[in-house]
């Protein structure tokens, strides 16, 4: 397809849609969907896409558009939705079925704040509140980012090895709805990338099993174990995907974390979505002045790959955790993932700031600022609201 | 394994009670399949308890314990995946009364306006007895269960209402004291397509407080006073009763149930609701058009077919 315009909703309902119709020549694709604002274009575009082989149901809920997911995926298909804010939290108990059935769905997340009171715009608490749902979760920064981790977000859930759903987030508005250069591939390199899928668990009629009845503790901590198994062979699966992803389209993804500048930094930023690009444009104004300031993008939410974002760390001394979401009580969501990663490096000042909720701006200046504050700080505190009173 | 159901849908170390009225409808309904092997998508109720434990099960084929209210959309999912396949094994939901008057309810609607190609049943025990016993709208006036102490204050939600309002191709009310009449309809439902609705009134022991060996001739006697009509709607309009009332008083019905001994019950407000709907009943099965008549379906008009656009074909 080639360099076009679009925005992320476009972006992603294409790309979905071309994943779809890659299993064409096994048992095709299907699924539901329901549109919220800022998904709606993409549950409008499933549901309006003639597939070769599969259809999309218009369910009357997310609680039921997930549920038809399970019961296509269950069957073999390759099955795919989108959501955000209430309507993911609407859908949560089927969005936990999918990921301990271990059916390798993806779902496009665009994140916006959840209510009442209502507010449309972007905010990450709606697909955080899923993390212990069994789903692996992406934060993508950019349009590219976003097609690209949907492509490689298939490859890895269905990968054997894994089994799991994926939710991969967009910020909502900022990259949903805004139009960008994106590069959207060839449904042909398409089908290379994403083989047939097989999934070892589909209902055969000469098969008798009630998949996901009644266990007892026994069975049940077995599977638990089993999910964290399968968690754990996502690097490993993922670092694959990405070298496949090269090979097939040329372009190489960043993984888990990537990690910008930080070999010899002193401070270190670590940031998601597009408050990953923000920082990063203050990081190169502050290289530019000498300071030594790195970044480290988190994309891979679930599995949490601690020793790989230590790595990523390197032997900064300051770091700073931006978090475009709360959980009340506790602080930034991936502020609690840092910390303790970071457990066992008793010389590192850690430092939460808690920016941009309900969509507010996080611009340069706030970024800057907060990196002003970390410098100056003498030992690690709990998380602050940046900046202190909202403008 | 080669599995079919030949020898039956219900597998001998089930996990039901005794007398539990499923199981009878479980093996009715297999002997229907004649051999088909159904998909199956069971919503957490006493059938998710009859497999037993995971991996094995007592039912004979294949299917997915769904949410409590999901069971509808995903036999709509594997229905859709089924046919782009084409491959044309039945999507079987069996689901309990809790799961379709109550929680499934949008769900249920949703795959019917849908027109989705699955077989829908409830096994109606009128409460939810995988929790042990509480009210649902399926629960009848005057019942006692574990939320309702002193006898339900509502009546029963009139489902078979409800889906015939669907315009469904085919929605019926079995009966486990009508053998022929049960497999007939269950055979005409597999020999459909779309969205078919079963309903199944189906003895309790633990929860009705009854006996385990009266559950057929209490379907009987609640098929013979009336409180459950045993009748088939097709697309909505066209009422067929089956097995007409035999004069049983409804108070013999009741009183073979302890749980109708409740200061709540009102006997003549229940057999006037009873009266009420056969006069509907009746009415509505005088005004169907005649057997060999066709009314609109889907397949003919892009709108739903309506009871006045129904044209006599010649
Ligand atoms: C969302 C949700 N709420 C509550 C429950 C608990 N629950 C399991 S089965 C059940 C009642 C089922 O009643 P019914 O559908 O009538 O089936 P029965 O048990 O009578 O066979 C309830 C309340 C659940 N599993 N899921
Ligand atoms: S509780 Fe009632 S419905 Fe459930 S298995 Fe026992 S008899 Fe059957
Ligand atoms: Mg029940």
């Amino acid at each position: 397809m080639g360099t076009v315009l679009a925005t992320g909703n476009q972006a992603a309902g294409q790309v979905l849609a071309m994943a779809g119709e890659a299993n064409r020549s096994a048992r095709g694709c299907g699924g539901g969907a329901y549109p919220i604002t800022p998904q709606t274009e993409i549950a409008e575009y499933l549901t309006g896409h003639q597939f070769a082989k599969g259809s999309f149901v218009t369910a009357e809920s997310e609680h039921s558009a997930m549920a038809v997911c399970i019961g296509a995926s269950v069957m073999g298909a390759r099955s795919f939705t989108a959501s955000s804010s209430n309507g993911l939290l609407y859908m949560t108990e089927n969005v936990f079925a999918a990921g301990y059935c271990r059916l390798p769905l993806v779902m496009v997340v665009c994140n916006r704040t959840i209510g009442p009171p209502w507010n449309i715009w972007v905010d990450q608490g709606d697909s955080l509140a899923m993390r212990d749902s069994a789903w692996l979760q992406f934060y993508c920064e950019s349009h590219q980012d976003l097609v690209d981790t949907i492509l490689l977000s298939f490859r890895v859930a269905e990968d054997e090895r894994v089994l799991l759903p994926a939710m991969v987030a967009q910020d909502g508005f900022l990259i949903s709805h805004t139009a960008m250069r994106v590069d959207i591939p060839e449904q042909g390199e398409v089908d290379r990338y994403l083989p047939a899928l097989r999934l070892p668990q589909r209902l055969r009629p000469d098969h008798p099993v009630l998949y996901g009845s009644i266990t007892l503790p026994r069975e049940t901590e077995n599977h638990r174990r089993d999910l964290e198994a399968a968690m754990a062979q996502v690097p490993i699966v993922l670092a694959e995907a990405i070298d496949e992803f090269e090979s097939v389209f040329g372009r190489r993804p960043h993984g888990a974390f990537s990690a910008e500048q930080t070999a010899d930094a002193d401070a270190v930023l670590v940031a998601s979505s597009t408050m990953s690009r923000t920082a990063r444009r203050v990081v190169e104004r502050r290289r530019a002045r000498g300071e030594k300031i790195g970044l480290v993008g988190a994309k891979l939410f679930r599995p949490f790959l601690r020793p790989e974002l230590v790595g990523a760390i390197g032997s900064a001394k300051r770091v700073a955790v931006l978090d475009r979401n709360l959980s009340p009580g506790s602080g930034g969501i991936f502020w609690n993932e840092v910390a303790v990663s970071l457990r066992q490096r008793a010389d590192v000042v850690l430092q939460g700031y808690l920016m941009g909720l309900g969509g507010g701006d996080v611009t340069d200046g706030h970024v800057e600022a907060a990196l002003d504050d970390l410098l100056g700080l003498a030992e690690s505190g709990e998380p602050v609201f940046f900046p202190a009173r909202v403008a | 394994m080669n599995a079919h159901v030949a020898d039956g849908l219900l597998r001998a170390g089930n996990a039901n009670c005794a007398g539990c009225g499923m199981t009878l409808g479980l093996r009715w309904f297999g002997e229907a399949l004649a051999g088909t092997t159904p998909l199956l998508a069971i919503p957490p109720c006493c059938a998710t308890v009859t497999s037993g434990l995971f991996p094995t099960t007592a039912y004979h084929a294949p299917g997915i314990a769904t949410t409590f209210a999901s069971s509808a959309a995903v036999g709509s999912g594997m229905s859709r995946v089924l046919r782009q396949n084409n491959e044309d094994q039945p999507v079987v939901c069996w689901t309990g009364d809790g799961g379709t008057y109550d929680i499934g309810m949008a769900t249920l609607s949703a795959a019917a306006e849908r027109n989705e190609d699955v077989i829908y049943v409830c096994y109606d025990n009128e409460i939810y007895g995988n929790t042990g016993g509480q009210r649902s709208s399926a629960t009848p006036m005057g019942a006692k269960t574990t939320t309702s102490a002193r006898g339900k204050v509502e009546r029963k939600k009139d489902i078979m209402a409800i889906m015939a309002a669907h315009r469904v191709p085919y929605a019926a009310s079995l009966s486990l004291a009508h053998h022929d009449d049960f497999v007939r309809k269950v055979k005409l439902a597999l020999g459909l397509g779309g969205f078919r609705f079963l309903l199944m009134l189906s003895p309790c022991p633990a929860g009705w407080k009854c006996q385990p060996d009266e559950s057929v001739a209490l379907v009987r006697m609640a098929v013979g006073c009336g409180i459950y009509p045993v009748f088939e709607v097709f697309d909505g309009v066209r009422y067929r009763v089956n097995v007409r009332p035999d004069g049983t008083p409804l108070e013999d019905y009741l009183a073979r149930q302890k749980r109708f001994k409740s200061e709540g019950l009102d006997v003549d407000f229940l057999q006037a609701d009873v009266s009420a709907r056969w006069t509907q009943l009746r009415a509505l099965e005088e005004a169907s058009p005649a057997e060999d008549e066709e009314c609109a379906t889907l397949d003919d008009v892009q709108t739903p077919a309506v009871a006045v656009s129904c044209e006599v074909r010649s």
